[in-house]
């Protein structure tokens, strides 16, 4: 079957010193016309590194030592600079994950879109003006002038995104490869951008190699799918057949981990409130010297929400909606303009930072980036320990009970001396977990705790955590963007956008019945809904 | 017209500044053992304490220091610099004879030593690591650490005494009485090994920080992107790398503004030329603290000058920045 | 420790370190070498060197030996400028930290104290200090540290501006320490590595800012120095130019082995940029 692009056992060495000898190995994909095919992998798949040996873009000293990659006909790597060059964009266009960093920020949208046929044809800038024009009005982008004129900050994740689009298919290759495009949007915006790309691909017969490590965004959008792991395919196949009949246990494992955003029937939620929010605001202001360039954010507007011991609330919402300024204010990161915000009696918000530091113990936080969020200069057991001396501990004391804390987070007590370079992503969140659980807090406060980890080891963060609440009794409050996991994990949840909570409720009502126009948006946008993975995990049902 | 008020808006804030610096320094100057006066009878080979007290009084040195701060001050928003006893004119006058000279080394330097940073800088960026980003780089380091009197003295050594290509000192012909072209060109010639001492040493820095800038440029997203549209590497320099990377060094050159003031005076000295550098030696050795302090005023002006004109410059170039 | 391994294996490095250990047992065994005061009457002045077997850097317009001037005059660089560069960097680095973590008013003020200070010319700033008081070579050596500090505040700030928003201090934060804990325990530690790669870069400026002093005759005339060496070969620079270009030769190697020393401690510490 003579496809369109045909990647024949290729492999690609890396330098020596790295983690593996291979990014890629004996890797074959074959992508036909008019079709779009996704590339599912985790992080150190090697998936980006395919996108880069097709454009011949690879990084120094990394190079193709075996297979061959065919492109009508021709072999992509015998090809020199000049040859390699003429097909880049003109024939085979790329879109990048990050658009912020992707456009150059010194040049206007028009510029850059247009630098496409000034590199590639003879046209004259009038000419290339007006088909710069069209094309952002094919990517459905408002007010195309404007946005021609333009530069890349002032716009928006998805207005920048739709220009790389546009500059991709400006002339109009036959392949597009899109490398994690919509892995830095909002889910909204996310929504948007594949029903675009699905779109732009009808009509135009552009094939499209999709590089993701969502299942959801295979669901939606492709045709066909190749799964890959440690720079090795591990199972190829029409998409249906492949979501729904996995063959392979690396595949079953991935689809398994999968959150289903159908909550399970919400449990009896009484008992006294562990944590009042009410009407709670915070507004950001910026001073200029001139009136007109003060900048007023409100960050907040009036938001009022509670706890129950014992039970878990969501707040979801996309960037901008305040949500990690509402984490921070519980946990007086942030001083709230206005509001009250309780923990069971002790009013958090009147408190001085004296007794606020002592009534920390009783409200920690988890954060969201596994690297960030250690101190690279501290080893594993004195972050844990910490807060207890801190509190008063004496050492040798903390030291045991940290050990212990390790045990329950399912790190090993030996590795207390180590540094967080030396641990995986996930390893670290559960260092994160210990530090937070070692000081016995009534109330955990997780920020986005598994959006930066791979889809695997996010099952088994929350897993963790569904076991940790119930060992300790916690009551829990759980930020996050991703529908699929409040889904499993949240007994209740609070829908929140510009500052603002638009709809909350049993998460089970919330998701079945939305009454905000939001809301449903917000649910008509997951990718892949109409999908339902067969071993779906459900968090709540197995901790019981 | 936004950056202009971005700037203006920059300028005024370091008005305080610059009130902060010259009161400081005025306190500082209490502290001096002699004042004018002392100096002023050194000149005049002894006196006794009446006509010193009288003196004093003629000038002002008698009140306490804040009366005279606030008189300094207030005379110093009219550009009324004070008097120089060892010169006889008012300060304001002799800096002025002497400005032209240092603004005409500062003005050549620092073309000289921005136009060759930058292009050795792309050079040794383009070549990374292979043999001219080398040699290149072992010149700018041993520059950057030659002392500048030291460099101004082999000049002279090398090209006035052994091969007397070029003047040892002065800023022209002294009595030779060209006027127009002829004497632009003379005053070219005595400029060029100061100019070129000067020029050197910071040529050292611009390109090193050019350097840099670009290799951290080269790793960004968006110059991946101009690759993958099939631009040819030189391409992707010229139009993406190069002006993102000139951005650190526009800011530099506002940083290295004072710097290079500061070096000027022992150039000025090395070469006997008739600028403010010099000016300044010559008031501390001979205690002419008046002069001295207005010295610092009119630096100080200059580098904020100069730091204004780098902000309208950088919001130029950086779209980012005005709002 | 992995940083240690590939500063030693930097060959940029490796230059740097063995040019100052040179200067450093100049500065050593000055004492031994030549156990007169290097700033009495040696011999006839103005001999070339290698004329004679006792002076075989020669003799300078005083009739002082330059070897031991030259060897005597390696210990004051090196204690200016390390004593010089101490003084700046703890200023420095204590404005920086406060103005950086706390933001708000105490960053305003620490700011505009330090623009202050920038807008000056260092040198001239120098040369109104030594006016004012003395050229002892104690406040020489505590001028060049006051001029010196403005560019390291800067940079510590900036540090303290992009790490005080990282998770890992808002955790410190939420588990209840201290701010002073927290600003010298936490993010300082982390804040370094760019510090004193610049601190490399304020030891060079502050032996050339001395030895610009020493030239124009402006510093302690009782401190051997190469500066004044050079100074004084001025009048005889038509002749006896050696005077004057010997010691330039010995500014140039001890401040290019500070600096390829920080450019070293720069490579081994971002090890990333330097794969390039």
């Amino acid at each position: 079957m003579t496809g369109l692009l045909a990647i024949s056992n290729l492999t690609v060495s890396l330098p020596p010193g790295a983690d593996r000898p291979f990014a890629l190995d004996d890797v074959s994909i074959d992508l036909r016309r008019g079709e779009i095919h996704c590339l599912i992998g985790e992080s150190g798949s090697g998936k980006s590194m395919i996108a880069n040996a097709i454009l011949g873009l690879l990084p120094e000293n990394v190079r193709v030592t075996a297979g061959d990659i065919r492109f009508e006909d021709r072999s992509l790597l015998s090809l020199g600079e000049q040859d390699m060059r003429k097909i880049r964009g003109a024939r085979i266009g790329m879109i990048f994950q990050e658009p912020m960093t992707a456009l150059n920020p010194l040049r206007s949208i028009g510029d850059q879109i247009g630098e496409m046929f000034r590199t590639h044809t003879d046209l004259d800038s009038a000419t290339i003006r007006t088909r710069v024009l069209s094309l952002l009005s094919d990517v459905q982008i408002a007010h195309p002038e404007e946005i021609e004129r333009a530069y890349p900050h002032e716009l928006s994740g998805g207005q920048r995104q739709r220009a790389m689009i546009a500059m991709a298919l400006a002339l109009e290759p036959a392949i597009l490869v899109a490398d994690e495009p919509t892995t830095a949007l909002d889910v909204t915006t996310q929504a948007q951008i594949l029903a675009l790309i699905r779109d732009l691909q009808a009509r135009k017969g552009t094939s499209v190699l999709f590089i993701t490590h969502d299942f959801g965004v295979v669901a939606e959008i492709a045709d066909r799918v190749t799964v890959l792991q440690h720079g090795r395919v591990v199972e190829h196949g029409a998409r249906d057949q492949l979501l729904n009949h996995p063959s392979e246990p690396y595949t079953k494992e991935l689809i398994a981990a999968v959150p289903s955003y159908l909550p399970p029937p919400s449990s009896a939620a009484d008992g006294e409130n562990i944590l009042t929010i009410s009407h709670v605001s915070k507004t950001y202001r910026q001073f200029g010297l001139l009136r007109r360039s003060r900048r007023i954010t409100q960050a907040l507007k009036d938001v009022s929400a509670s706890l129950t011991k014992g039970t878990t609330l969501g707040i979801v919402g996309e960037s901008g909606s305040g949500k990690s300024t509402l984490a921070r204010c519980i946990v007086r990161l942030i001083d709230p303009d206005r509001g009250v915000i309780r923990l069971g009696d002790a009013e958090l918000t009147s408190m001085s930072r004296r007794d606020l530091r002592a009534q920390s113990r009783h409200i920690q936080m988890v954060f969201q980036d596994p690297y960030g969020s250690l101190n690279p200069r501290r080893t594993a057991g004195e972050l844990v320990t910490q807060g207890l001396i801190l509190h008063g501990m004496p050492g040798p004391q903390a030291r045991a009970e940290a050990k212990q804390m390790f045990g329950v987070v399912g790190l090993d007590p030996q590795a207390m001396d180590r540094y967080p370079h030396e641990f995986s992503g996930g390893q670290r969140q559960r260092i994160g977990l210990a530090r937070a659980l070692a000081l016995r807090p009534d109330v955990l406060v997780a920020d986005e705790p598994v959006s930066a980890l791979d889809v695997s080891v996010q099952a088994q963060i929350l897993r963790l955590l569904a076991n940790l609440r119930k060992t300790f009794g916690l009551s829990m409050i759980f930020i996050t963007h991703d529908l699929r996991v409040a889904a499993q994990i949240c007994d209740r949840v609070a829908v929140m956008k510009d500052g603002e909570i638009v709809e909350h409720g049993a998460t089970a009502e919330v998701f079945a019945s939305p009454e905000h126009d939001y809301t449903r948006l917000l649910l008509r946008s997951i990718p892949g809904q109409r999908w339902v993975p067969q071993a779906a995990g459900s968090y709540l049902a197995t901790a019981g | 017209m936004r950056f202009f008020l971005f700037a203006i808006r920059r300028l005024a804030a370091s008005v305080p500044t610059l009130l902060i610096v010259l009161a400081g320094l005025f306190m500082l100057l209490q502290f001096a053992p002699g004042d004018t006066v002392d100096a002023l009878m050194a000149q005049m080979g002894g006196g006794d304490s009446a006509m010193m007290e009288q003196l004093r009084k003629y000038y002002g040195l008698d009140a306490t220091a804040t009366v005279q701060l606030v008189r300094y001050l207030t005379r110093l928003v009219q550009l009324d610099l004070g008097f120089s006893a060892i010169y006889g004119k008012p300060v304001i006058d002799v800096i002025l004879e002497r400005l032209p000279a240092t603004l005409l080394l500062m003005a050549s330097s620092l073309s000289f030593a921005f136009a060759g940073g930058l292009v050795l800088g792309v050079l040794a960026a383009r070549r990374v690591n292979q043999w001219p980003d080398g040699v290149i780089s072992t010149i700018g380091a041993i520059f950057y650490a030659t002392p500048a009197f030291w460099l101004g003295l082999m000049g002279i050594i090398i090209f006035a005494v052994n091969l007397r290509v070029l003047p040892a000192g002065g800023l022209e012909e002294i009595g030779a009485g060209y006027t127009g072209l002829r004497r632009a060109v003379d005053i070219v010639w005595h400029l060029a090994l100061p100019t070129a001492t000067l020029g050197l040493i910071f040529l050292a820095t611009y390109l090193r920080i050019m350097r840099a800038s670009m290799l951290e440029v080269m790793t960004l997203d968006f110059v991946r992107t101009a690759r993958a549209k099939g631009l040819a590497k030189a391409a992707v320099l010229r139009r993406h790398v190069l002006r993102n990377a000139l951005l650190p060094m526009v800011t530099l050159v506002g940083l290295q503004a004072g710097t290079m003031l500061g070096g000027s005076v022992v150039v000025e000295s090395v070469f006997a030329l008739p600028g403010l550098g010099r000016l300044a030696y010559e008031a501390v050795v001979q205690r002419d603290l008046n002069t001295l302090l207005g010295i610092v005023f009119v630096s100080a002006l200059l580098v904020i000058c100069v730091n204004f004109l780098v902000d309208i410059l950088y919001a130029r170039l950086d779209p980012r920045i005005a709002n | 420790m992995q940083t240690l391994t590939r500063f030693l294996g930097n060959p940029v490095a490796l230059i740097g370190l063995c040019l100052l250990v040179l200067v450093a047992a100049m500065a050593l065994s000055a004492a031994s070498l030549f156990p007169n005061n290097p700033l009495d009457l040696a011999g006839r002045p103005l001999q070339w060197p290698l004329s004679n077997p006792r002076f075989w850097l020669g003799t300078d317009v005083q009739g002082r030996d330059i070897a031991a001037v030259m060897f005597y005059g390696a210990r004051v660089s090196l204690l200016i400028g390390v004593v010089a560069t101490l003084i700046a960097m703890t200023i420095g680095i204590l404005i920086g930290a406060l103005a950086g973590y706390y933001g708000g008013i105490a960053d305003e003020i620490l700011m505009r104290l330090t623009e202050a200070f920038q807008t000056l010319p260092n040198f001239l700033l120098l040369l109104v200090l030594v006016a004012v008081f003395g050229s002892d070579i104690k406040t020489v050596t505590i001028a060049i540290g006051l001029v010196s500090w403005p560019a390291s505040a800067r940079l510590t700030r900036a540090e303290f501006l992009s790490l005080r928003n990282r998770e890992f201090v808002e955790a410190c934060r939420t588990i209840g320490m201290r701010d002073m804990q927290i600003i010298f325990r936490e993010i300082l530690p982390n804040a370094m590595p760019p510090v004193i790669v610049y601190a490399s870069v304020v030891m060079a400026v502050a032996i050339l800012l001395e030895s610009a002093l020493a030239f124009l005759n402006l510093s302690d005339p009782n401190v051997p120095s190469w500066g004044n060496l050079i100074g004084g070969g001025r009048a005889v620079l038509r002749t006896q130019w050696y005077v004057s270009a010997i010691p330039g030769v010995a500014i140039l190697m001890t401040v290019l082995a500070v600096s390829l020393i920080g450019q070293g401690l720069n490579d081994a510490l971002n090890p990333r940029l330097k794969r390039r």
